[in-house]
């Protein structure tokens, strides 16, 4: 063990100190995601580009800092970020998820065209994975893709796409080649949302909000090179996609920054004339997190090392994004308990729905369950983590209930 | 940054864990546990020629001279084995309390005794820590009066070491006049507790610490470090045992592995499992490296691998059926050793709220 960095990350821990104090005020308000990013937030992006605080890694050709990747200086600069309590950057799917993949697997010409405008916040991608028939099997995807004339020609239905009324791209799973086994007849083709064809019709959520929507697809035609890998690769290039989502949702840094949230809330909340802090009822429930949120901390510092080792972290990585999402719910859960009756007033239409504080945590707190089913929901996750990671045998194979007419 | 254990951490934890799963199958651990001696001369001696009397006793005084991350490597492997013996109080808290406390002259008195496996020092607290029982001691310099029960490690224990109201550590010898210490018939038959009644017993007091009370929280705090350890090795224990019983026994022509309710209550419990291993190494690691951490991290360690460790506890229980339930099975004796981790040295409860006042959440 050695938890103190050596003289190099310290060079960086105070360029970044020094970066932060220079142009924190820059820094647009923390939360959000769920919106198109506002100017201040696309230069702000553009600030951090510049110095190498976003896109550390990405090559320079595709408007990334061009460094090679050192997980310690990432872990540097997220917690010099999470510290100052300034915006770390962008995050949607185009960046979190698409980005990476096409680093893994796209091609040259793909990653100089998408690269580069999405990390700057001003390409923005929807996931087109899941179908109402479609959802954790999400191999059984219907929505086809035909090849006609050099362009595919899609028809079909996508839903859940989180800012699919603002995107304009969309990385879509369809089925191209309808003779071969379910999860070797997809493809993953890269769609803009401006094409003839598209309709968004908006799906309103359980927090009132039509954060989700629904995208109909009616000969919706896309040129050929628009694939990543080949046809029937789909499958294959979908998982490396979720992969990288995975990750995401179960950022410990992310929980650490809410327990920090909750504690001075119960700090200036009263209940009966008492600081909610003061009843031991409450301070345990957060105490209890606080632990949790401790062993999660120390978990990912300890992932960190194995992959800066390139050790093989196996189970331990499978558990991350269930384990986080957990976490997360409870926390928010604590977080509306505190706020109580006079935390209900709530009007997530509103233009103020993001910066009511009470509203913002009920928001939070429905939004947590979303996290859950989303990027595998936490039953697949624990089929995920007993199969894969404790190796117990796989379910019987399914049996379909026979069509009744 | 490293966050990981050292190669030497690592043979340590592999040469104990060899050794325990040669010499402790569980025959051995249900006729030690069942002489309720807690100690057996044979597995204390091989134990301590694997070194572990020394880790936490300096060089100079005959020790391997290593931190509590190492000392938590090995309760760990303890905890794994469900080891009939004394650990805790004996070979970290007490050897940390003599450094704290003891004059230079103590220290080469008793430290070598105690990397030598010679001397074995039960520890017990008559100040509060959170802790139920009787304990009730009044010293007058020379002679000591009262009762302490729960002393930690009473097993085979030739001395012991309790604090008094005033945060001084005072020791006798277990076979003093005036001193009568009885092993109780504890619910951990691994570990059993002393009860100690003093009636104007001769004892000497460890007197050479600047701040009493920052000695007394360091050992305190050492102690429930390897008590989450000592839980974590066991609750991994008895998730292993779960897995391997979910990949052999049949049922409905089934290996009952393959059954959904089985496999999500074993990744639930590998989930919250994994990441308590993370903690217990920040919570030793900063004993000794993190001041300004160490008690937060010693108090969250020990309350969350109490409740990690009680729902580990019974689901693994749970999934062995009703073979889970036998004595021949034999998976209660870590039910146990988890159970009462728990309630000593401070309930869960009862560390959160010391956590909340070290942060300066509240006043007390």
């Amino acid at each position: 063990m050695e938890l103190t960095y050596s003289e190099k990350y310290r060079a960086l821990q105070t360029e970044v100190r020094a970066f932060i104090s220079k142009h924190g005020h820059l820094s647009p308000k923390q939360g959000g995601g769920r919106q198109k990013p506002s100017r201040k937030a696309l230069e702000w992006q553009k600030l951090l580009l510049e110095h190498g605080y976003f896109a550390r890694n990405i090559p320079k050709d595709y408007g990334g800092f061009g460094l090679p990747l050192d997980v310690l200086e990432l872990a540097v600069i997220a917690t010099e970020i999470g510290k100052a309590n300034v915006y770390p950057g962008i995050m949607n799917q185009g960046i979190s998820m698409l980005v990476p993949t096409l680093l893994e697997v796209g091609t040259k010409e793909q990653c100089a065209r998408w690269i580069e405008p999405t990390i700057r916040g001003e390409v923005i991608w929807c996931q087109g994975y899941s179908e109402p028939g479609s959802g954790s099997d999400l191999a059984a995807v219907k929505t086809k893709a035909e090849v006609e004339n050099g362009h595919f020609v899609i028809n079909g239905q996508k839903i859940w796409k989180n800012s699919a009324h603002y995107s304009d791209m969309m990385f879509l799973l369809c089925r191209t080649e309808p003779d071969e086994p379910k999860h070797k007849g997809l493809s993953y083709l890269l769609v803009p949302m401006t094409a003839t064809g598209i309709e968004v019709r908006p799906l309103v959520t359980m927090t009132g909000r039509a954060t989700f929507n629904e995208t109909f697809f009616t000969n919706v035609r896309v040129p050929i090179n628009q694939i990543v890998m080949g046809r029937g690769d789909g499958w294959h290039v979908a998982n490396v996609t979720l992969k990288y989502e995975r990750l995401l949702l179960g950022d410990a840094n992310r929980l650490s920054s809410r327990l920090v949230r909750i504690r001075e809330l119960m700090e200036r909340t009263t209940l009966d004339g008492l600081r909610i802090m003061d009843i031991p009822e409450y301070r345990d429930r957060l105490l209890r997190l606080q632990g949790e949120v401790m062993a999660s901390k120390y978990h990912g510092l300890r992932l960190l090392t194995e992959q800066t080792r390139g050790e093989d972290s196996g189970i331990r990585r499978l558990i991350v994004k269930y384990n986080g999402t957990m976490i997360g719910y409870r926390l928010s859960s604590l977080a509306v308990d505190v706020l109580g009756a006079a935390g209900l007033v709530y009007d997530a239409m509103d233009e103020a729905a993001e910066t009511d504080e009470a509203t913002a945590w009920h928001i939070d707190n429905m939004y947590d369950i979303g996290l859950m089913i989303g990027g595998g929901s936490t039953n697949i996750q624990k089929n995920i983590i007993s199969e894969r990671g404790l190796g117990l045998p796989r379910e019987p194979k399914a049996v379909v209930p026979p069509a009744r007419f | 940054m490293e966050f990981a254990l050292s190669e030497e951490q690592k043979m340590l934890e592999a040469s104990l864990r060899g050794f325990l799963s040669d010499r402790l199958p569980m025959e051995r651990r249900r006729a030690i546990a069942s002489a309720g001696t807690g100690h057996d001369q044979e597995i204390w001696t091989d134990l301590v020629a694997q070194g572990i009397g020394g880790l936490a006793v300096p060089e100079r005084h005959g020790g391997a001279g290593l931190g509590v991350l190492d000392a938590a490597v090995a309760a760990e492997s303890l905890g794994y084995h469900a080891v009939p013996g004394p650990f805790a109080a004996c070979l970290v808290m007490s050897p940390l309390a003599f450094q704290a406390s003891g004059t230079e002259a103590q220290q080469e008195e008793w430290l070598p005794r105690i990397a030598a496996g010679e001397a074995r020092v039960a520890v017990g607290f008559a100040s509060p820590i959170g802790q139920t029982g009787m304990a009730k001691l009044a010293f007058d310099g020379k002679r000591l009066s009262g009762r302490v029960q729960s002393v930690l490690d009473g097993g085979g224990a030739t001395h012991v070491l309790v604090y008094l109201a005033d945060d001084l550590p005072a020791l006798a010898a277990v076979d003093a006049e005036g001193v009568r210490a009885t092993l109780l018939p504890s619910l951990d038959r691994t570990r059993p507790l002393l009860d100690v009644t003093f009636e104007d017993a001769p004892a000497v007091i460890l007197n050479a610490a600047n701040d009493p009370l920052t000695a007394r929280t360091r050992v305190l705090d050492a102690g429930r470090v390897m008590l989450a350890a000592d839980t974590l090795g066991a609750a991994q224990s008895m998730f292993d045992q779960a897995v391997a019983f979910a990949k052999e026994r049949v049922q409905f022509g089934r290996v009952i592995g393959s059954f959904q309710g089985v496999k999500h209550t074993l990744a639930d419990l590998v989930t919250v499992l994994e990441p308590c291993r993370a903690l217990v190494w920040f919570a030793a690691y900063a004993q000794d490296a993190v001041p300004d951490e160490a008690r937060l991290a010693a108090l969250q360690a020990k309350a969350h691998l109490d409740d990690v460790g009680r729902e580990v506890a019974r689901l693994a229980t749970e999934v062995h059926g009703g073979m889970g339930f036998t004595d021949l099975q034999g998976l209660h004796y870590w039910f146990k050793r988890i159970d009462s981790n728990r309630q000593l040295l401070g309930t869960p409860e009862r560390c959160r709220h010391e956590a909340a006042v070290v942060q300066g959440w509240i006043s007390t």
